[in-house]
């Protein structure tokens, strides 16, 4: 059904999408305190998923030698390198952030909303998914993603999804089959925990208190709020920096938030017009 | 570990980390090289434990630590002596641990010179020899000789010459501010530090400590092992659980490879290899093996030995012969891997098998190696692809630099394309002395054979050939037992028949052994490793047990079986009190049960089950049966835990801090240098850098440490060739702190040549505050970071190789090479290519008046006074 | 195909008549997307495995179809690593399939300038000719006092820590009854 939150605000993803009875959605806790940016999440993905190398190329961007989310990078260790004062003694203190991002799987996905072919779907776990046999390589969903998530795969001509728009999975195929995503599964210091997303959100906020009563004062939770611009997302992370440091938008906004307010008034103007058209019929009978 | 303990393996497992209250992590980088075992340590901090690492770069093991502490790389035994000497001059030591569990309480002979009195070098040394008489280092014995041999003690620890009072006087220089003068370390730092350690070492409370090759890569690298275990000793952490001295190994089964030796000096089991004019006749090898009045289970190695010569030549070793003991070869001096490179070179080797090693990239000095290579008559290569050790004559970086051309080199090479863990079905030993057997998956495609078959099958073909030989030399290799089933097309002869030889077996009844105490000395048992009997108790493979973990107890006992005796945590017995209660309820592992009349708890105990605590041998009692009920290190000939140690080593029986052989810096605490007894190989091809006090050391005014990588394995033969790793470390780089890089003018981003005596290397640069710049001895101290993984040949990503940096100096005790310390110059650039390459280094000699006299004193000169 | 089934196939069908008139569910999924599975369900058997990389000794599960590794994961049961694997282990199972494998003996003969295949077993027979003619030429029967040596140092193997214990058990028996002494491996390093 279309309601008043199924393009932005709070909702429940899969119903909103109109599954009648689905199991509960799932996603990501990335608790990045606890990575140590082995980059085991990178690969395990690649290898389930059979994603091409994605250039070998040295960086110079700390030990991020994989640069961004992308069509052939679904997980994305950061790497940021910091040096402040420590606050007891003021000492000079080095930092090391670690922190794997992936698709967010957003409760509003612009995306999705924006894919003319069908091939970007809600599924059944409130996951967001491309179907490679459906998608056309158009791109509109490029530009529609707040996060920069998703993007088409360059290639040689004929190599496996060439030119197709991909992205994160949240490993469906292995969903179907009772199984954790590849990138949880590797995660050896769980610092990627895959679950039903309530019982994430639980855990998010029981680290972020422990983290808190511990004196880190600077952990925070990210995207785990349904009343966010995306309507909450399905990948949560606790974060120990600001979002912009590990190169997430502060305040990302679905960028389809406005079209039902646009149909809305798109609906009013044409109700308008078709009313004066009537009255204007009415009107000129003599 | 050996020396100190009695065994030379990890003395407790991975998952008992997260007993710790705390945990030191030095000369490790363990989330990166041991990502996976790492979550015991995440494990821990989540239960409360605090984390420290002390490491000369700040790595992704320190992100995650509660405290980071920086130290000059080839300084950690003046870190850790300083830590020994916060012990015992604040008297923190546990005492009744110390008092009955190891050596303290031993009077050291009178003529016993310490490096405090000689001024760096222990009494006995001789200069020309370049090595010790240790004579002077023995306890001082009984008069008249009592029957149990033992020294004469002093359970108050206060006599002048018992070993705790030695101790003390040993490191008593070692302050916090001598610490900060040798290593750099920031005094507070290091006692925060201090406080950490000992105030998690207590009854209640316990610290592991975990160390990697950044210890035994130097040419004092057991002695850093050593000071390890004299602290872990004195505040009692050995055998108990969230204790214990963790060492990380770095290949799937390196311990096992020690174990079961692929290693010159070595016999399975840890017999040693005969040498000749010691062990020339099986008595005399024997009587090396365990002294008279010896305690413990070495007194058994007759039965050990006896059953390993059975195992190998069955019918044909007989009392008679000595058990066949004459067909084992005789080994004189040195013959590890690194002379036999130098041999190579020499002409002295003709023929060589490398089988999953990449010496060409992973060792030290790796044109060493290719010229040895070169000078082969052939070379046998068995890996996966095509790595640098094998295609070293055609693109290796002699044939840029002209000094070796592809058509004058001689080497024929064989490569042999080896099977995968998958194809296969064999055992690995991990780190943690677990042996876990590894099924077959599939078969291997093409020419690609398991090691087994290769080396099965050559010593078939060998047999075969030589079958109608009456040379006495062959009659070793015709009566080996070397008829194992094979099976499948290829012929693969079955791994599970070779575990089950390793395990042995009752000649008799044909029965596997269970144990080996149930080896005998009269030639009814055969069994290949007596550490592994047990492996196929009651014929049933143990090491392919697979209990889930979630199944069992935290100790998991039915997962694999782990030598000895499928014991996890060694030298368990000291888990308890002397008299077999647990330290404290909290810290409860294996204790006396009266009722029972064995000892019990959640491990099998490191003792002999039956005897109780309160247990004295009579002095007729022999080998276990001659371990009093409270002596832990049933393995030593005394059962203590040595924190001095009279013999084993041949540097020394305390570790002194002593430059690396390569150092911009003067030893602060003695005239000598360097260690003393460090091992050289002073020669053209193996230049060294100039050290204080020797002139023009600032030609080489930086130090750098090699390492690894998370995303890359060793020599990169299992990852450089994979595209999934390739990309995630794609690039030869070097890391430097921005002082460093503003004072060489290096640019993040671009390149730098790193220069010493031996060669320069190019690398990108990574400037970062990850590095720090230490003071030292008030100088600015800049350390280059290098990992190894690169090599100029193969895979998807090459680049210069950071081992073709150093030089050849070795430990004497174990001849392992100085590869994490050594100085060096880095400018910013590329290196020059070609013959440019040869005069560009030449220059740096020139410059720094290198010799092959360089580096190789043994004692330190006296210093010229200034001009 | 009916034609209901033909119509219920049809998306736009499905969205008006299911509860997703958005079309961004269930009324948007292809037939390859409702016949999805993940691939190991399909193999045909799980063969239990040990990582060959580091000596931490993560348990791994092999998954074989076809008689081909299709899949390598953690092994959940595994007391030590608890299903999990750092990205050398996550990248075993190209480490074993993938294309830079060699599978054919090489040979480059001496002063050679490129490889030539040599067959396997021929290859075999001439390493044996050489470690016999090594093991001749090395040959040392006592020292210079007359101590018996029975030994040769003509030739040398290096290498041992990534391969199994059974066949390291090997090479030392083997070296050794030939009297090869000169046996080494990663530890030495």
């Amino acid at each position: 059904m279309i309601e008043d939150n199924s393009l932005f605000g709070p909702v429940d993803a899969a119903p909103n999408a109109g599954d009648v009875a689905p199991p509960a959605r799932v996603g990501f806790f990335t608790d990045t305190s606890v990575c140590i940016g082995c980059k085991a999440c990178e690969v395990a993905c690649k290898e389930w998923n059979g994603i091409p190398e994605d250039g070998i190329n040295l960086l110079g961007s700390s030990y991020d030698n994989t640069g961004a989310l992308g069509a052939s990078t679904w997980r994305h260790v950061a790497f940021i390198e910091q040096t402040r004062p420590r606050p007891d003694d003021g000492h000079e203190q080095v930092r090391w952030l670690m922190s794997s991002d992936v698709c967010k799987h957003c409760t509003h996905a612009a995306c999705l909303d924006v894919c003319p072919t069908g091939a970007l779907f809600r599924t059944e776990f409130g996951t967001v998914v491309v179907q490679d046999d459906v998608c056309n390589g158009c791109g509109y969903c490029i530009p529609a993603c707040p996060f920069g998530v998703i993007d088409q795969r360059k290639g040689p001509a004929g190599d496996r999804n060439v030119g197709l728009a991909q992205k994160c999975t949240l490993c469906y195929d292995r969903l179907l089959d009772d199984a954790t995503p590849a990138c949880a599964t590797a995660c050896p210091t769980e610092s990627i925990q895959f679950g039903e997303l309530d019982e994430l959100r639980v855990r998010a906020a029981r680290r972020l208190e422990a983290l808190q009563n511990a004196g880190r004062s600077e952990a925070r939770l990210y995207g785990e709020d349904p009343n966010d611009g995306v309507g909450g997302s399905g990948s949560m992370f606790l974060l120990l920096d600001e979002p912009e440091v590990y190169g997430l938008p502060p305040d990302p906004v679905v960028t389809t938030r406005d079209v039902m307010a646009m149909w809305r008034r798109a609906a009013l103007a044409g109700g308008a017009l078709v009313a004066g058209a009537v009255i204007c019929f009415l009107g000129g009978q003599p | 570990m050996g020396t100190s303990f009695g065994r030379g393996g990890a003395t407790s497992f991975l998952q008992d980390l997260a007993n710790a209250d705390c945990i030191v992590i030095q000369g490790s980088n363990m989330a990166e090289c041991h990502p996976v075992g790492f979550q015991w340590v995440m494990e821990a901090k989540a239960r409360g434990a605090r984390v420290i690492h002390v490491d000369p770069r700040f790595t992704r093991t320190s992100a995650l630590a509660d405290a980071h502490v920086p130290l000059r790389a080839g300084s950690d035994i003046a870190f850790l002596g300083g830590i020994v000497n916060y012990v015992l001059g604040n008297g923190l030591e546990f005492r009744e641990y110390v008092e009955r569990y190891t050596n303290a309480s031993y009077l050291v002979g009178a003529d016993f010179g310490d490096t405090e009195d000689l001024d760096g070098l222990f009494s006995g040394f001789d200069p020309q020899a370049r090595g010790y008489d240790p004579t002077t280092w023995q306890y001082e014995a009984q008069t008249p000789s009592v029957g149990d041999r033992s020294p004469v003690t002093d359970p108050t620890l206060t006599h002048p010459r018992c070993v705790f009072q030695i101790l003390k006087r040993h490191f008593a220089r070692y302050t916090p501010e001598m610490v900060q003068e040798v290593c750099g370390t920031p005094k507070e730092l290091f006692l925060e530090v201090a406080r950490a350690w000992t105030e998690n070492s207590t009854r209640d409370r316990t610290t592991c400590l975990v160390y990697s090759v950044g210890w035994t890569h130097h040419s004092v690298g057991v002695q850093y092992i050593r000071t390890g275990a004299i602290l872990q000793l004195l505040l009692g952490n050995m055998g108990r659980p969230g204790g214990g001295i963790l060492a990380l190994r770095g290949h799937a089964s390196i311990q096992g490879s020690t174990d079961i030796p692929t290693l010159y000096n070595l016999l399975p089991g840890y017999l040693p290899m005969p040498q000749v004019g010691v062990h020339d006749e099986l008595a005399d090898y024997l009587g090396a093996i365990a002294g008279e009045g010896q305690k413990g289970y070495w007194p058994h190695a007759d039965a050990y030995t006896v059953s390993l010569l059975r195992a190998w030549w069955g019918e044909a070793a007989t009392a008679d012969n000595d058990w066949a003991y004459g067909y084992l070869p005789k080994i004189s001096g040195d013959h590890s891997t690194y002379q036999q490179v130098l041999d190579m070179i020499d002409g002295k080797i003709l023929g060589y098998f490398l089988v999953g090693e990449n010496p060409a990239v992973g060792s030290a000095h790796g044109k060493l190696q290719r010229l040895g290579m070169a000078n082969l008559e052939w070379l046998v290569v068995r890996d996966f692809s095509l790595i640098e050790s094998a295609t070293f004559w055609r693109d290796g970086p002699e044939i840029a630099t002209g000094e070796l051309r592809t058509a004058d080199i001689g080497t024929e090479v064989f490569f042999f394309p080896a099977a995968a863990h998958t194809e296969k079905e064999g055992t690995f030993t991990n780190t943690q002395r677990l042996v876990q057997w590894h099924h077959k998956a599939v078969e291997p495609a093409g020419d690609q054979r398991s090691d087994l078959h290769f080396y099965f099958h050559l010593g078939r073909i060998l047999r075969e050939r030589l079958r109608a030989s009456t040379d006495p030399r062959d009659r070793p290799l015709l009566d080996l037992t070397w008829d194992y089933p094979t099976s499948g097309p290829t012929a693969e002869p079955s791994a599970e028949a070779v575990l089950a030889e390793i395990n042995g077996v009752d000649r008799v009844t044909g029965r596997p052994l269970s144990s080996f105490t149930e080896m005998k000395v009269d030639g009814s048992t055969a069994g290949g490793c007596w550490i592994y009997t047990g492996i196929f108790a009651d014929g049933i493979n143990q090491a392919a047990r697979r209990k889930p973990g979630q199944e069992q107890s935290w100790v998991a006992p039915e997962w694999g079986w782990a030598w000895p005796a499928n014991r996890r945590t060694l030298y368990n017995r000291a888990s308890a009190d002397p008299d077999g209660r647990p330290w404290s309820e909290r810290k409860a592992y294996v204790w006396w049960d009266a009722e029972q009349g064995r000892w019990t708890g959640h491990d099998v105990p490191d003792c002999v089950a039956t005897t109780p605590p309160g247990y004295r041998p009579t002095p007729e009692a022999r080998a276990e049966h001659r371990l009093a009920g409270d002596d832990p290190f049933i393995m030593q000939a005394d059962g203590k835990g040595w924190l001095y140690a009279a013999k084993g080593l041949l540097d020394g029986p305390l570790p002194t801090h002593y430059e690396p052989a390569e150092s911009p810096f003067r030893n602060p605490l003695y005239s000598q240098q360097a260690s003393p007894a460090r091992q050289i190989m002073a020669r053209q091809e193996n230049l060294s850098n100039p050290s204080p006090p020797e002139p023009h050391s600032e030609v080489f005014p930086y130090v750098f440490t090699t390492y690894r990588l998370t995303e890359h394995h060793t020599a990169g033969a299992m990852s450089r060739y994979l595209p999934y790793l390739a990309e995630l470390q794609p690039e030869m780089f070097c890391e430097v702190s921005p002082a460093l890089a503003r004072e060489r003018g290096l640019q993040h981003g671009g390149w730098a040549t790193i220069a010493t005596a031996r060669t320069a290397i190019e690398a990108r640069v990574l400037v970062t505050d990850r590095m720090a710049s230490l003071t030292v001895q008030g100088k600015a101290l800049h350390q280059v970071g290098l990992p190894y993984h690169w090599g100029q040949g193969g895979g998807l990503c090459t680049g210069d190789s950071a081992n073709d940096l150093l030089g050849l100096t070795l430990d004497p005790n174990v001849h392992i090479q100085e590869s994490k310390a050594s100085s060096c110059d880095i400018r910013p650039g590329r290196r020059p290519t070609g013959p440019a390459l040869l005069r560009y280094v030449e220059d740096y000699r020139s410059r720094a008046g290198i010799t092959t006299a360089t580096g190789t004193s043994a004692v330190t000169p006296p210093e010229r006074a200034a001009p | 195909m009916g034609v209901r089934t033909f119509l219920g196939s049809w998306p736009v069908y499905r969205q008006l008549t299911g509860g997703d008139l958005l079309g961004r569910g269930s009324a948007a999924t292809s037939p390859r997307t409702a016949a999805l599975e993940p691939r190991t369900a399909g193999a045909d058997r799980v063969v239990k495995s040990i990582c060959p990389y580091c000596a931490v000794g993560c348990g791994q599960n092999v998954y074989v179809k076809d008689e081909r590794v299709i899949q390598i994961e953690g092994d959940p049961d595994s007391p030590i690593s608890r299903g999990r694997l750092c990205p050398k282990g996550s990248a075993s199972k190209q480490l074993v399939t993938g294309s830079a494998r060699e599978q054919h003996v090489l040979y480059r003969r001496p002063h050679g300038t490129q490889w030539e295949r040599l067959d396997l077993g021929t290859a075999m027979e001439m390493v044996a000719d050489r470690v016999l003619d090594a093991r001749r030429r090395g040959w040392q029967d006592a020292d210079g006092h007359g101590r018996a040596l029975r030994r040769t140092t003509g030739l040398a193997s290096l290498g041992g820590a990534t391969l199994d214990n059974e066949e390291n058990y090997l090479i030392k028996k083997l070296f050794t009854a030939l009297g090869a002494i000169q046996i080494e491996n990663q530890a030495r390093i």
